[in-house]
Parts: structure tokens; C-alpha cells; sequence
């Protein structure tokens, strides 16, 4: 059943584009509704998961290679389902007022939905391997939606540098979960967390390897540069919402691998220094920007080094409490965000003003979303940051580095906050800055009020659901029992106080002062732009440039445009590694030729084949030598007939008849030749072309002497008509016993097609011309 | 090859070709053929076609753009290992059941590797015919201009 939501998500998103062109107008509510109705009926499995129960449905997919296609519904998976759905389908709903069907919106539905498909596989799989397929189709699909205005520079990059980034973490992650899978003997959630992961050799290794993908998809120190870079790039609000909903694949599978992987110097430490570190420098930066979206942008990294950190000073319920509250808030805020730009066209908080008397709803919704965020009772985000300042507090060892860091990171997200929301709406506006607003489309408000109210409900009622999806999550990443008890009420946080509540409330003054002194804090701060906050994108950008270099330098010298380099390069290396292995194996056993066994007709097709080239060679024209190789070619096929192969005669003979068609197409463009290359030179090839030759007769004689085609052959001979149906054993092969294979080969053909028509249509004429 | 002769005898051979290409494609399970040498053999009457009428006009016989037809193929090979999934089979495990028709004893067996053997008709006939086509673009072009 878990496995339907999947399947309907990537139906759905196939279906974007024709649906949303035939329905304009219902066609994108439609698919707004349908993660709506996904996504409630993952609410209806709260009870259940909230009182410790994990639901596996089981799917065979590749039984041969130990994967297969298993769900897992724990607290984790489901906190993140939600998030994902419910949050999605309002994102949805407001790209549908956003763009239109001309603009692209089919099309942009379409991506968003994959998208959510492949976070939800992405959460739900119970094997790493699925995990992994997944994560990569998240980098993917954020590649499209990043660039999804392609037309201009600035979004092809930044989709260009989310994909090299995350994607070189992906191959990270890919050898970590490899390892991962060996040290644990399986490669399903609960081999992994049954086994000894911590006391095995190939643990340290694993875990760098896992950490590298982890904190380059959750955007975290050093690898950080590609969000804010993915957010600015003109794309739809939305799309750069959902890279706030990708990066959390990071922080989620740093979660879902914490109980086999903490080991208290390298797991714990590493995330929390960098987690911390994150934290810190993130929020030094957001409170520096000038730009709603640079200022969310390194804001979201803020929060997810605050993730990260509470994961690895053993904080779950701080973490899981946090995770739901920044969801809320941070949804909300870039929906508000977004709405505001398109209400007024400016991009500048600071020049934004006297929203809530153009735009009432939109501006009480940010004031919430901002108050969460900020930490203010009794909004759910208050909940999260008191649990945050407490698990800095209590550790045994990093209380005071810990406290300090959350202390002034909530401090500057509090600065924050009110640059974005509340400043906005507040301040005074000229008359005349307000006649020129548009009118928001309400589909633009419905997110954002329902994203705040989920953060004033889950604050005055942690009973309804929040206190069960915590209590679960907690299970999930200490990986032992359900907690007894989980408790989020906000009055028990703020009263009797301790030194956090002071923080607390210290960091929201402070943090409202320091707004005031935003002139300063930002003057102050303006070195960090001279020395280099961007090392390590520089690092990249020097990196890519070096590949580059690398890549000319070497294609220069493999690629240079001779086809007949090409060829000589090909046949001579293959025939000195196959000779050198002949070399060493001998001939073996190999299959005595009997020449009394020749009959005439194979001295007739021999003597066609001869003959057809020989003339080839001694051609003068282009033309007849591709005659002369057709005319070998079509004996060749001959053979094949006569030998019981009447497949691959019909094949070999289609193929000739195109080749030679091909052929003379692309001869009718290259020079008349034999006046190119010198004597010696053909001389030379002539050699190489009779060693290849006889090296191909050497391996067929050595082959048919081996044990191996007759068992191959009677094995698929027995099977072909009892298992498959079909008396066409080649055929069944093709289809049937090896289907995955021809699939690869299929795609391969329509790859290599659509390669060929790209490169010839580079330099075709102009299409009038044509005509 | 601007020759009345050739331009007629495609005329007629197309047909031929096209039908002996399904033919060949949906006996391949039992007797010599398949979905490949389909795919060519219609490729090559419309390559033929092409190189007598111009690519334009193979291309309108054609109905449908080539790289459409590779997409499709693509598609329906894929789409043809699913259903296997659903009852709980490998990816791509062939799944056959017996067509019923009055009249015909025996009915007709149909199962999933002939979709998937058709998406190999359509990518070879599509990615084939898109390669030769194009080259032929470029021959008409330059009788064009030349």
C-alpha cells in the first residue's frame, strides 16, 4: 500500500503536462490535491507509528542482486513523509497561481511532483541501494528545477554547480552505503542496525564516505556555496522551496543512520563541530544580506548545521521537535517571501513596507512564520529552540562551546526574522510605493496561513499530533525503545525558568536590537566579503576549471577528428592486449579444423567474401569500396544462414543494406580519397588490418574448442518454450531471459540515435534552405 | 537518384516493406525474426523512400516525427516490465495470458515481451530512421543548393 503513494506521485508526474494543457484551470488544482490526499492518509498512520510501530511492506525488484524494493514507515520516515506531502501540495497550489500553462507550468508541476516522488522513495526505502537511486533522482530532478528558466545563464550555472556538487557526494555516498552494506552483511535497514557497524574495519571508511554525500546534499560547510548560489538563480519561488525540502535528504540520512553509526569520537564529533560550525557561520551570514532570498538561503543552512548538531550531540527529541518547527516556519516564510516580491516587485526587505495594509493576510502569516522562527512562545518554534538551548546546555562535554553557539545563532535568526517578516509588514509606507501593488491571487495566501497555523496549532497543542510524530522520531534515531514520555508543552519550557529560557529571551532582545544596528552589523562585516567567505567555492570554481583544462588536454590528443587515427587506435590496442593474453593462456584446447569437412558452397561464400575485400581495398572511389564491403558483408549473412543462425543472417542483412545506404549518405560529403594517405602508411594499416584478422580467426578457433556454448545453448534450448512460450530461442533470449540487457541496449540505440541526429543538426543547413 | 522508376517502385515497396516488418516483428517469438530486424526493415523502407522522394516526403509518410517514435519505444519497453512488479515477480519477468477470440481455436497468446519486443520495433525503426534521414537532409540540401 505504502508503495501506491510512490507510484501515484510518478504517474501523476508524467501526466503533469497533458493534464495541466487539456484542464487549464482544474488540471494544476488536481495535482495539487492529489500529495494533499497522500499525505493525510500518511496522518491516518500516526497512532500507529506513534506508539512505536514500524511498518515494512515488503517488494521484489532485483532478487539476483540482493536489492529489492522495500518500504519502511518508521517515526523518521513518517515525520518526513508529511513534511513532504502537505508542504508539497501547498507549494504546489502556489506554483499554480504563480506561472502560467505558456510559462511553463505543466511542465514545472510536473518536475515538482517527480521531485517529491523520488524525497518520499527517498525516505520510505528500506534498502540503501533503493536509498541511494533515489537520492540520486532528488539531485537530478533538482538539476531541472534549479535550472528551470534555462534560457538564462545564471540558472544554468547554479543548476549546473547543485548537480557537480551534490552529485560528486552522491559517489560518495554511493561507496559509503557499499561499505556500509558489506561491514553490516546486507544491505536492508535492519541488517544494518543489527549489525556491529562501529567495531568493523571498514568503519571509518564508511562513515567519511557517508558524511562527504550527506553534508554536500544538506548544504553544510565547506560544500554550502551551491544553495544560496541554487536560490538566487531566477527560478520560481517554489523551486528554490523545494531545494529547502531537498537538503534535508542530508540531515535525514545522517538521522536514519545514527543508531548504527554513533561511536562517540568520530560520528558524534564530526557532527557536531560541523553541524555547530554550520550553525554559526550561516547565521552570521543571513543577518548580513539584503535579499529575501539570500537571507532564507543561508538562514536554511543555519538550521540545518543546528539539525546536524543536535543529531550528533544525542539531542533527538531536541532535533526531531526542531525539524517539525523549521518545516513549519521556514515553509511558510519563503511562500510569504515569494508573495511578497510578487506584490510589490521588490526583492530588498528593507524596501518593502506597510504590507499589512496592502496585503493583510499575507503579512499576519509572515509575522507568525517569523515569530517561529525567532523562537517566540507559544509557537512550536519556541518549543524547538528552548529544547536546542537545553541539549547544548546539558552535554557533558560541548555545554559551553554548544550554548554559546546556539545562544548567538538564535540571536542573529531572531535579527533575522524581523528583517524578513516582521519589518515588512510593519513599517510605514509612502503613499505612493503602495498605489503601484498588485493583487495576490488567493492561491498565493493559501499556503502560507495554513503553514502558520500549523505552527500556532503544533505550539498550543503538541498533544494533537506532535508529541506522537516526536516521541516516534526519537525512536527512530536513538534506535532503541519508544521514549516513555514526550513532552513539547511550551509553559513547562518558560516556566520555572532555567538559564535557557533566559537565552532564550536574552537572544530575542539582543536579536531586536541588533536589527536596529542592521547599518552597522553589515559595515562591520563587510571584510568577510574582501578575504574570501567563498574559499571553498572558489576551491570548486577552480576545480571545475581544472577538469576542463584536463578534458581539452586529453581530447586533443584522443579526439582529434581522424576517423582513421580512431580505427588504427582501437584495432592496434585490441590486438595487443588479446594477443598478449593468448600469449600467456596458449591456444589451449583448441578445435581441430578439418578441412575435409568443407564443402563447396563454403568455398563459393569464402571466395565472395575474399574477393569482395581485396576490391575494397584496391578501389579508387569511396563509392564502390563501401559496394565491395557490401558485397562481404552479404555473404557473410549467407554463412550465417546456412549455419543455422537465420536471426542473425536477417538482422546482418538489414544491417548491410543500411550501412551501405548510410554509407553512401555520408561519402556524399567527404573528399574523393586514395589521394590522402601516402603508400607506407596504407601499407602500414594493411598490416594491422591482417594481424586483427588473424588474431579474430586465432580467438574463434581457441573458442569453439572450449566447454562453455554447448551447455549455454541446451540450457536456454530447454527452457525457451517450457518458461518463455516462444520456439524462437534467440528471440527469447532477446526478450525474455535477457530482457534487462536488450533494455540497456535499447536505451543505448535511442541515445546514440538522438547523438547523432544532435550533432547533425549543429551544422545542418537552415530549415528554409531544406525546403 | 532523381528516377521515375525508383520514385514509383518505393511507392509500392514501402507498403510491402512496412507490412512484411510487422509481420517479421510479431512472429519473432516462434520463427526467425523480432523486434530488430522489424525496426530495420522498416527503417530501410523509409530510408529507401527517402533517398527516391526526399527526405520532407519520408518524413511525411512517417506521420510521425522519428525521435517521437525512439521516445515511444523507449517507453513502452519499460512499461512492459511493470506489470510483473505488481504481482510480486522481478522487473521484467515476462507475464503471458491467452486472448480468447471466437471462431479462432486456440486463441491468441499475448504477454508482456511483446510490448517490450514492440518498444525494440519502435527505438530501432525511430533511432534508424532518424540517423538516415538527417543524412539524407543533408544530400537534398546540397542538390538543393548545388
Amino acid at each position: 500500500m505504502i508503495h501506491a503513494a510512490l507510484f501515484i506521485l510518478f504517474g501523476v508526474a508524467v501526466l503533469a503536462v497533458p493534464l495541466c494543457r487539456l484542464l487549464p484551470r482544474l488540471g494544476p488544482l488536481v495535482i495539487a490535491a492529489i500529495p494533499l490526499v497522500l499525505g493525510c492518509w500518511f496522518a491516518t498512520m500516526l497512532p500507529a507509528v506513534g506508539a512505536g510501530e514500524v511498518i515494512v511492506a515488503p517488494m521484489n525488484w532485483l532478487a539476483a542482486l540482493d536489492i529489492d524494493l522495500g518500504l519502511r514507515l518508521d517515526g523518521l520516515s513518517l515525520m518526513f513523509a508529511l513534511l513532504i506531502c502537505f508542504i508539497g501540495s501547498l507549494v504546489l497550489l502556489y506554483a499554480s497561481a504563480y506561472l502560467s500553462y505558456e510559462q511553463g507550468l505543466g511542465r514545472f508541476m510536473g518536475m515538482l511532483i517527480g521531485f517529491m516522488g523520488a524525497m518520499l522513495g527517498l525516505v520510505l526505502a528500506d534498502n540503501l541501494i533503493v536509498l541511494f537511486v533515489f537520492w540520486e533522482l532528488t539531485s537530478v530532478l533538482s538539476f531541472v528545477l534549479i535550472g528551470f528558466e534555462y534560457k538564462r545563464d545564471a540558472a544554468r550555472n547554479a543548476a549546473l554547480q547543485a548537480l557537480l556538487v551534490t552529485g560528486l557526494g552522491g559517489l560518495a555516498l554511493l561507496a559509503g552505503l557499499i561499505l556500509l552494506g558489506i561491514a553490516a552483511g546486507g544491505y536492508t535497514m535492519s541488517a544494518v542496525f543489527a549489525a556491529d557497524i562501529t567495531g568493523h574495519a571498514l568503519y571509518p571508511a564508511a562513515l567519511v564516505l557517508v558524511l562527504l554525500g550527506a553534508f554536500t546534499k544538506s548544504a553544510i560547510w565547506p560544500f554550502h556555496f551551491w544553495l544560496p548560489n541554487a536560490m538566487e538563480a531566477p527560478s520560481p519561488v517554489s523551486a528554490r522551496r523545494h531545494s529547502a525540502t531537498m537538503v534535508k535528504a542530508g540531515v535525514y540520512i545522517i538521522a536514519r543512520l545514527h543508531p548504527a553509526m554513533s561511536g562517540p569520537v568520530m560520528w558524534d564529533d564530526t557532527l557536531a563541530l560541523f553541524g555547530g560550525g554550520t550553525m554559526l557561520l550561516a547565521a552570521i551570514n543571513a543577518a548580513r544580506q539584503t535579499q529575501l532570498k539570500k537571507i532564507l538561503a543561508y538562514s536554511t543552512i543555519s538550521s540545518l548545521g543546528t539539525l546536524v548538531m543536535l543529531i550528533g550531540l544525542g539531542a533527538s527529541k531536541a532535533a526531531a521537535a526542531y525539524l517539525i518547527a523549521h518545516g513549519l516556519f521556514k515553509g511558510c516564510l519563503f511562500l510569504v517571501a515569494g508573495a511578497m516580491t510578487k506584490h510589490t516587485g521588490l526583492k530588498d526587505p528593507d524596501r518593502i513596507s506597510g504590507l499589512l495594509r496592502t496585503a493583510p493576510v499575507l503579512a499576519t502569516a509572515g509575522i507568525i512564520g517569523g515569530l517561529s522562527m525567532a523562537g517566540m512562545f507559544p509557537l512550536i518554534g519556541f518549543v524547538g529552540k528552548e529544547l536546542l538551548l537545553k541539549a547544548g546546555l546539558h552535554h557533558p562535554e560541548w555545554a559551553v562551546p554548544a550554548t554559546v553557539a546556539a545562544a548567538l545563532a538564535g540571536t542573529l535568526t531572531v535579527m533575522a526574522a524581523v528583517m524578513v517578516a516582521m519589518r515588512p509588514a510593519l513599517a510605514k509606507a509612502s503613499e505612493g510605493d503602495l498605489d503601484s501593488r498588485k493583487r495576490l491571487d488567493p492561491r498565493l495566501l493559501v499556503g502560507p496561513v495554513v503553514l502558520a497555523l500549523g505552527g500556532v496549532v503544533a505550539g498550543l497543542a503538541p498533544t494533537l499530533f506532535a508529541e506522537p510524530l516526536v516521541g516516534a522520531v526519537r525512536m527512530s534515531i536513538d534506535g532503541g525503545e519508544l521514549p516513555e514520555k514526550t513532552e513539547l508543552r511550551w509553559l513547562k519550557l518558560l516556566w520555572p525558568a532555567t538559564l535557557a529560557t533566559y537565552l532564550s529571551i536574552a537572544a530575542l532582545i539582543v536579536g531586536t536590537l541588533l536589527f536596529f544596528a542592521r547599518g552597522h552589523y553589515r559595515r562591520g562585516l563587510a571584510f568577510v566579503d574582501r578575504i574570501g567567505p567563498l574559499l571553498p567555492e572558489r576551491l570548486y570554481n577552480s576545480s571545475v576549471a581544472g577538469v576542463l583544462w584536463l578534458a581539452g588536454f586529453v581530447t586533443a590528443i584522443l579526439q582529434n577528428g581522424s576517423l582513421q587515427s580512431y580505427v588504427r587506435v582501437t584495432l592496434g590496442v585490441t590486438f595487443a592486449v588479446c594477443a598478449f593474453a593468448f600469449a600467456r593462456a596458449g591456444m589451449g584446447n583448441a578445435v581441430d579444423v578439418v578441412l575435409s569437412d568443407v564443402t563447396l558452397i563454403d568455398i563459393v561464400l569464402l571466395l565472395a567474401i575474399v574477393v569482395g575485400a581485396v576490391a575494397a581495398v584496391f578501389q579508387k572511389t569511396a563509392l564502390a569500396s563501401v559496394a565491395a564491403m557490401g558485397a562481404t558483408g552479404f555473404a557473410l549473412a549467407l554463412v550465417y544462414g546456412l549455419y543455422g543462425a537465420p536471426d542473425v543472417a536477417t538482422t546482418q542483412f538489414a544491417v548491410e543494406t543500411l550501412i551501405v545506404i548510410i554509407f553512401v549518405l555520408v561519402i556524399f560529403h567527404l573528399p574523393k580519397y586514395l589521394s590522402v594517405s601516402p603508400f607506407w602508411r596504407r601499407a602500414a594499416d594493411g598490416v594491422l588490418a591482417l594481424l586483427f584478422g588473424g588474431l579474430m580467426t586465432a580467438f574463434a578457433i581457441r573458442v569453439l574448442g572450449g566447454p562453455g556454448p554447448e551447455t549455454i545453448s541446451s540450457f536456454y534450448a530447454e527452457r525457451s518454450y517450457e518458461e518463455a512460450y516462444g520456439r524462437n530461442v534467440v528471440n527469447v533470449i532477446l526478450v525474455d531471459f535477457r530482457a534487462l540487457d536488450t533494455l540497456g541496449e535499447v536505451f543505448v540505440i535511442g541515445i546514440a540515435a538522438i547523438g547523432v541526429y544532435t550533432l547533425l543538426r549543429l551544422r545542418a543547413p537552415k530549415p528554409e534552405a531544406a525546403s | 537518384m532523381n528516377s521515375l522508376i525508383f520514385r514509383t517502385a518505393t511507392n509500392v515497396i514501402l507498403p510491402v516493406m512496412l507490412l512484411l516488418s510487422v509481420v517479421v516483428l510479431l512472429r519473432g517469438h516462434n520463427e526467425p525474426g523480432g523486434g530488430f530486424v522489424g525496426g530495420l526493415l522498416a527503417a530501410s523502407g523509409f530510408t529507401l523512400y527517402g533517398l527516391a522522394n526526399g527526405h520532407a516526403a519520408a518524413l511525411a509518410r512517417l506521420r510521425v516525427p522519428p525521435i517521437a517514435l525512439v521516445g515511444a519505444g523507449v517507453v513502452a519497453a519499460t512499461i512492459s516490465g511493470l506489470p510483473a512488479m505488481f504481482v510480486g515477480e522481478p522487473f521484467l519477468k515476462g507475464l503471458w495470458f491467452t486472448l480468447d477470440i471466437p471462431g479462432y481455436p486456440g486463441g491468441i497468446k499475448l504477454g508482456t515481451p511483446v510490448l517490450f519486443d514492440i518498444g525494440v520495433y519502435l527505438v530501432v525503426l525511430g533511432g534508424t530512421a532518424l540517423m538516415a534521414l538527417t543524412l539524407e537532409a543533408y544530400r537534398d540540401d546540397a542538390a538543393v543548393g548545388g
